[in-house]
């Protein structure tokens, strides 16, 4: 079996969120990158212990950046990917590009799986894993807490609105992977080691049109401060939620 | 014209799909066009009563096999549906649904789609709308810039608004794919408010001590007709099941009021509540983030603060 795992690097979950230059732009100045917990946690643990169950699976990862994700990238080589792609723009560019991108290489790769996480915690854009079914004409899974594989078929749960899900469809298949996949883990001596040596293939990107620009950024407004009741009076706390918050 | 999917489940609309109507309807209205409505598969309710969330007709696709849910198949179904109607903004919940078809509508209509948007579109110099970012601590602005716009709509991000009036229901034949995925089982949750639907939630955390002590964390969104939540490492300790984990692992909602019992407010727990209209905290630490982020706080101790504001919630209902 063939695996491809979307790799995407975001800014750790604890960094500061300030923008430069007229708020066009994040502003990176000390922030640490991360692999998006959804990709490395959930995608592509649960791609790693697929192929602890089957030695002659093969699992690619893919990126779509510059050289400044060859960190992040060689992290997941460490946790257990054979070999990663990064296909190499520097540009901001949106969710289509960088979906037609990941399109080209899982078109070309011949795949039986492909793995993209829940969402990226800095876009939150939910989308690319359905960008990339489309473009290359498979069912799409989105939004999975379990995956299994028998032969040919995955039966796959997804969550739905107020509950879950089973499904069952024949490979190939693009799956968005969350939270209950998998177990997060730390590379040990011995990945880390061996992800040195494992190939790392930089290639350029195809051309694809952009459909959407951020025009800036925006902070939410900051809090007015809390109201702090006493414990021993919270007949006022509720009388503040009917009469000044309203939502009583 | 601005096409509104009316996602159902089980022949029901949601909460979520009403949003996505009003929305399309003032989208609509903004840019002097009707707002219409699209339904796939078999549905209980009466369709021209879709009319009092705004649009003028329902166009209606029952074929049987859209009873159960493939991304393609839908996407197949509502890319030819926004083509028959010639419609020029297609909206969305971003809710489950959203989001395994919204990426997969945008690629094959080749037009340019906004995920997590909260806000109508600025369209005094182009398409601009407003959409969450970092997992609710920014928003980015973004420019669509195609003929046909996609809009994914947040949760609990635009008011439901009722009108007068119903829409004229037309059948829409189109030719539906075989689907890929079969649904073998469903699991749903009965019985509780789904948490993505609620607009009020109570939540607890480790403060809480052990899974023994969540009667007083129900009591209270008993009293207060709330869902339940939790903090991440209460799911990963197995005291609550995981789909009550909220935060930037868990999931994101926007509830208009968060009552916080024993949590400490560590940013990632943020990520996914900081959307809540009115937050309220109890913690016996003073110094604990999470009053930062707070509207209402209470210091003080879970085991005394849940069963006493317990009791003024129901004194207050006049139970
Ligand atoms: C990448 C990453 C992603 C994460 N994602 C999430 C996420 O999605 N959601 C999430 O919740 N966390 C997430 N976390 C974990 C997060 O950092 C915190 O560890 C977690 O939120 C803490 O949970 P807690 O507040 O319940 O527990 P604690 O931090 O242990 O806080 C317990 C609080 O209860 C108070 N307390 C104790 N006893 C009482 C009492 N008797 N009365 C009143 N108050 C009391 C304490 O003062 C304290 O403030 C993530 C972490 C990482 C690194
Ligand atoms: N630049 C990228 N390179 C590779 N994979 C990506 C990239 N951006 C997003 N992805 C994948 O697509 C998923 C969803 O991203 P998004 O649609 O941006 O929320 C992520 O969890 C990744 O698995």
């Amino acid at each position: 079996m063939k695996i491809l795992v979307c790799i995407s690097k975001t800014p750790d979950t604890t960094a500061k969120i300030a923008f430069k230059n007229g708020n066009s732009q994040f502003d990176d100045n000390g922030v640490q990158w991360i692999i998006n917990p959804y990709d490395e946690w959930y995608a592509l643990v649960r791609a790693i212990e697929l192929k602890e169950k089957d030695a002659s699976t093969v699992l690619h990862l893919v990126n779509v950046g510059g050289a400044d994700a060859d960190p992040i990238i060689r992290k997941a080589l460490a946790l257990g990917g054979d070999e990663a792609i990064r296909i190499n723009t520097t540009d901001l560019h949106d969710s289509f590009y960088v979906a037609s991108q990941i399109a080209e290489v899982a078109r070309n790769g011949g795949y039986d799986l492909i793995f993209t996480g829940k969402e990226t915690i800095d876009y939150n854009g939910s989308s690319i894993g359905g960008m990339v079914a489309e473009l290359v004409g498979l069912p799409y899974i989105s939004l999975a807490t379990h995956f299994e594989i028998s032969g040919a078929t995955a039966t796959v749960t997804r969550e739905i609105e107020g509950g879950e899900e089973v499904d069952e469809v024949s490979l190939p298949v693009v799956v968005s992977c969350q939270k209950g996949m998998a177990e997060a883990r730390i590379p040990n001596m011995r990945g880390i080691m061996s992800a040195r040596t494992k190939p790392l293939k930089v290639v350029e990107p195809i051309e694809a049109p952009v459909f959407t620009t951020i025009q800036n950024f925006e902070l939410p407004p900051p809090k007015a401060g809390v109201k702090l009741i006493n414990p021993d009076n919270l007949s006022e706390l509720v009388r503040l939620l009917h009469e000044e918050a309203k939502v009583i | 014209m601005v096409l509104i999917f009316a996602d159902q489940t089980d022949g029901q609309f949601k909460k979520t799909t009403f949003e996505a109507l009003s929305y399309g309807a003032k989208v609509a209205e903004q840019l002097g066009v009707h707002a219409e409505a699209l339904v796939l598969g078999t549905v209980n309710e009466n369709l021209n009563s879709l009319g009092k969330y705004g649009v003028t007709k329902v166009h209606h696709v029952r074929n049987e096999v859209l009873n159960s849910f493939d991304a393609q198949v839908y996407t197949q179904v509502i890319s030819e549906a926004v083509k028959a109607t010639g419609a020029k903004v297609v909206v969305v919940a971003h809710n489950n649904t959203g989001r395994a078809i919204a990426g997969r509508l945008s690629a094959r209509l080749k037009a340019a789609m906004v995920p997590a948007a909260v806000s109508l579109p600025d369209t005094t110099g182009g398409f601009i709308v407003k959409k969450v970012v970092f997992s609710g601590k920014a928003f980015a602005n973004v420019s669509l810039n195609t003929d046909i716009k996609i809009i994914s709509l947040n949760m609990n991000a635009f008011k439901i608004a009722a009108v007068e009036g119903t829409a004229e229901v037309s059948v829409l034949d189109i030719p539906v794919e075989a689907a890929k995925v079969k649904v073998v089982a469903t699991n749903k949750v009965t019985g509780e408010i789904p948490l993505t639907e609620a607009t009020r939630v109570v939540s607890a955390g480790r403060g809480l001590k052990g899974p023994e002590n969540w009667g007083l964390v129900e009591n209270l969104a008993k009293a207060l007709n709330a869902a339940l939540a939790c903090s991440r490492p209460v799911a990963d300790s197995g005291w609550r099941p995981h789909h009550e984990h909220v935060g930037q692992t868990g999931i994101a909602i926007a509830p208009n009021l968060y009552v916080a019992a024993g949590i400490s407010g560590a940013i990632q727990h943020l990520a996914g509540v900081n959307r809540s209209k009115v937050i309220v905290v109890i913690n016996k630490d003073p110094e604990a983030p999470f009053f930062k982020a707070a509207d209402y706080g209470v210091v003080g101790d879970v085991f005394e603060v849940l069963p006493k504001l317990t009791d003024e919630v129901q004194k207050f209902k006049g139970v």
